[in-house]
């Protein structure tokens, strides 16, 4: 029987002692002593949270499927067990092996947002890894982050000894060989890092030298080797079709927040929307086959015993293939008890038509995402939606039988004014009078619109990194215009109006646009307690606060300020394929409310091209 | 037509709670291809119910649970489907047909029997005189303690709920079902207890009153408890007569599919 890390007294004392004992539906369980590298990805959250995700199953599928390579995985163990671990002095160990993370040759973390640093250095603090990549040694496993907060590793690089920027699927093969080639040579860990940097998407910080302006701003970012590139190119999997995918997902014991098969129709968008990191720094869109997507699934479906599917990508009804696919799925699984789930759809007859045969109608809702209430704000953002497609769309569906509706927007956007604050309520009110035109015995009694906003944050690599946050406390001034405006509307019963918190929305701006600087802070913060920030009850706004004034380190420089254009950008040393010309022109253009098309209307010459592969190549 | 399972929860997948098996099992049925029968309505369920619930830490080799379906197998194939798609610590071990009119397992279990022993570094080292000590404590008439209710604490004499246990050394580790077990004998109480609705006894109970009598505590999580079978009774109220519920089913021979039921 399986010998467990931690004893049966832990595992009853603690919440859901599932999430530590691996074995999962599908768990590979690879021979630890017997492989020549051993991988341990990391989640930093909890395990729940950590098993939907999709990028790690792919990247556990990928290195298990090879001879050498033994890839176990590691969450952030639950406040109970850290202080149990912390107490005890019991290192953290991977799942499946049980074995200590610090006997493993690597240690992924997959960094998905922001607020998950603090977890990053309780990984490696319960790990018994150095905090800090310059006080590692020869005995410690090389520590690699990856994922979308990659692509402004700057905040995190004093933990990190190397980033893989872009999609994982490419150059891990390469990796591994170079460090298996390294260790029979007895190459020592800071010239294996220096080759490393060499390999296409992958960036060693510690080859790089900062300097600073008085003003604070950045002066240089150069290598100080002679061997390390000045630059670093993403990598992304050009043929999506022809490419590794788990056709064995695990499946946890407890209930994850992802309880489903999740197939990944597409990786990129081409809608441009200005806010957006996600659509610029996948581009270019690459459609995975209706062939493999059918195959795949029935597979997925067959080895889980799941009985949800969802379609992942970030604009689903731009698929050129959807409805071979929903077809495919409802024909060959809709009657056998399952739940196909369809997010990120616009809302138009041929989808309202589909969500009619997957979807109960009466429990489920329409969701728009206009982001802005007023056509003119909705310009400058280059969210292609307008007023007439959401009423339309709205009043197609009231008349087939729906009748809750989710709205989503973003305050705090560029050249936001309270008009478009309060068109957010109007738009709400129109929508909720379409309804009521139905007559009183068609209808299936009140309809329920809930409006939801979140404050906006720039991002790295889109239109809107130049442009400043507000003061915390002034966003929720702009959520009360709203409120208020909601109020006063004549079918306010039929509204709810939710907004997000400000202060995450702060430190989440600082970190995403964060420098080097920015680390001391969030190890001090770390050291006072703070983890699990992405959790509302748990994230402690003071306790960050006294810590960047600790350390010296002003906020608001990060968040109120409009960049200059010709400001040097921690992140600037990437290259996405999308230029920082494009970005310049499309903030200009966002400025003068002017939109760009989308990809299939007509390029816009954003630099993606050059990755020689699907959208900008299609016919 | 009616189905009932039995199977074996055991090894690190003690830390699972009931309601994760539940849900393991709607997916292992749809993975094996059991043609189960769902409910109707909106929001369609598999027509799957289990037996009493164990508590998280136990291991088993009694568990039940009852299903409907449309056709299946013979019970050594279906045996086979669905012990391909399990994990490491759970085993199917029966699967038989029950009469339409079978009651729920359930609501048919009328007595669990368990063992419990000691977790490494918790056995007493006085074995023999635990041993006299536990046979004196069944000697007693009647046995007081309280029990929680739903609604308040009550005084029950649980004696007459104990209807068999003995205490001795034994060798446990060639039961590959059971965990925490050593190459030596172990000390280990064997107790068959009645379980149900109306009247439910477990183990843990009778441990504590045995300490209460003999004056040992025992540290938390010193004892691990296995349960190795559930029974109904068919005899009468005057002469009980105890049988697994699995007998009250008839193994399948060969393929059998539902025409009209």
């Amino acid at each position: 029987m399986r010998k467990l890390a931690l004893s049966d007294e832990i595992l009853l004392t603690i919440e859901k002692p599932a999430r530590y004992i691996g074995n999962e539906v599908n768990a590979v369980n690879k021979d630890f002593d017997a492989a020549e590298v051993t991988f341990a990805m990391c989640f930093p959250d909890v395990y729940e949270i950590g098993m939907s995700h999709l990028g790690m199953q792919i990247l556990y599928d990928m290195f298990n499927q090879w001879e050498d390579t033994c890839c176990d995985r590691v969450y952030s163990p639950w406040v109970d067990l850290d202080a149990v671990m912390r107490k005890e002095q019991i290192p953290l160990f991977g799942v499946e092996s049980q074995r200590p993370i610090k006997e493993f040759d690597f240690l992924g973390i997959t960094l998905q947002y922001e607020m998950c640093y603090t977890n990053v250095l309780q990984v490696l603090d319960l790990s018994q890894i150095p905090l800090l990549a310059k006080d590692r040694t020869e005995e410690h496993p090389i520590v690699i982050g990856g994922g979308p907060c990659a692509y402004n590793p700057e905040p995190i690089a004093d933990f990190f000894d190397l980033f893989y920027l872009g999609e994982g699927e490419t150059q891990y093969r390469a990796l591994l060989d170079l460090y298996k080639g390294c260790k029979k040579n007895g190459t020592s860990r800071e010239e294996f890092l220096a080759k490393a940097a060499a390999l296409p998407g992958i960036y060693a910080p510690q080859f790089y030298d900062v300097t600073y302006h008085e003003d604070g701003t950045i002066a240089s970012f150069t290598p100080n080797r002679p061997d390390i590139p000045a630059r670093v190119t993403k990598e992304i999997v050009k043929d999506v079709t022809n490419t590794c995918y788990p056709k064995k997902p695990l499946v946890p014991y407890i209930k994850a927040t992802q309880d489903r098969v999740v197939l990944e129709i597409q990786r990129g968008c081409i809608r441009g929307c200005r806010f957006c990191q996600a659509g610029m720094i996948y581009r270019p869109v690459r459609e995975r086959s209706l062939e493999f997507l059918q195959e795949t699934a029935s597979e997925m479906i067959k080895n889980t015993g799941h009985e949800e599917i969802s379609l992942s990508s970030l604009s689903s009804s731009d698929y050129s293939q959807l409805e071979g696919l929903v077809n495919y799925l409802i024909e060959n699984f809709g009657k056998k008890g399952m739940n196909i789930s369809l997010p990120s759809l616009r809302i138009d007859a041929f989808s309202l038509d589909v969500m009619s045969k997957v979807q109960d109608i009466r429990k489920s809702s329409l969701t728009f995402a206009p982001e802005a209430g007023s056509q003119r704000l909705r310009d400058v953002i280059n969210k292609n939606l307008t007023e007439e497609v959401i009423i339309n769309g709205a009043g197609m569906a009231f008349d087939a039988g729906w009748n809750r509706v989710k709205l989503y927007f973003m305050l705090g956007l560029p050249t936001e004014t309270d008009e478009d604050r309060k068109e957010i309520a109007y738009l709400a009110e129109k929508i909720a009078r379409r309804y009521y035109e139905i007559p009183k015995d068609k209808r299936n009694g009140k309809v329920q619109i809930v409006i939801s906003t979140s404050f906006f944050i720039p991002k790295p690599f889109t239109p809107f990194q130049w442009a400043p946050m507000l003061p915390t406390k002034r966003y929720l001034d702009l959520a009360r215009v709203v409120n208020t405006t909601v109020k006063e509307q004549l079918n306010k019963k039929s509204m709810t109006y939710n907004w997000h918190e400000a202060e995450t929305t702060t430190l989440e701006g600082v970190f995403a646009r964060g420098d080097r600087k920015v680390a001391r802070v969030i190890l001090k913060a770390y050291e006072k307690g703070c983890i699990y920030d992405a959790w509302g009850d748990k994230m402690n706004f003071q306790t960050w606060v006294d810590s960047f004034h600790e350390c010296g380190v002003d906020m608001d420089f990060y968040t109120l300020r409009e960049r200059s254009l010709d400001e040097i950008l921690p992140w600037d040393f990437i290259d996405v394929g999308v230029t920082r010309k494009f970005l310049e022109k499309e903030w200009e253009r966002a400025l003068a409310g002017e939109t760009t098309p989308n990809c299939r209307q007509r390029c816009s010459g954003c630099g993606a091209m050059k990755f020689g592969g699907g959208v900008c190549f299609e016919d | 037509m009616k189905i009932r399972m039995k199977f074996v929860k055991t090894g690190t997948l003690r830390f699972i709670s009931h309601l994760d098996v539940m849900r393991y099992f709607q997916k292992a049925n749809r993975r094996a291809g059991i043609d189960i029968c769902y409910s109707g309505g909106f929001n369609p369920h598999q027509i799957l119910s289990f037996a009493a619930p164990l508590g998280l830490g136990l291991t088993s080799e009694g568990e039940y649970a009852d299903l409907e379906v449309h056709s299946t197998l013979s019970s050594k194939d279906t045996i086979a489907a669905l012990n391909a798609v399990m994990t490491e610590g759970m085993e199917v071990t029966g699967w038989v047909k029950v009469p339409k009119e079978c009651k729920p397992a359930m609501a048919q279990t009328a007595a669990s029997d368990y063992l419990v022993y000691f977790r490494e570094g918790y056995e007493p080292e006085d074995s023999e005189a635990f041993i006299r000590e536990f046979q004196e404590f069944l000697k007693q008439e009647s046995v007081v303690m309280e029990k929680q209710t739903k609604k308040s604490v009550a005084q029950v004499d649980i004696r007459p709920m104990i209807l068999q246990a003995e205490a001795e050394m034994r060798q446990l580790d060639d039961n590959k079902n059971l965990c925490h077990t050593t190459d030596r004998p172990q000390l280990c109480l064997y107790m068959l207890l009645t379980t149900g609705s109306s009247s439910n006894l477990k183990p843990e109970l009778v441990m504590d009153a045995f300490a209460g009598f003999s004056g040992r505590t025992f540290a938390p999580y010193a004892l691990q408890i296995h349960r190795l079978e559930s029974y109904a009774d068919i005899g009468t109220e005057e002469q009980p007569k105890l049988v697994p519920l699995l007998a009250l089913g008839e193994e399948i021979e060969q393929a059998y599919s539902d025409t009209k039921e």
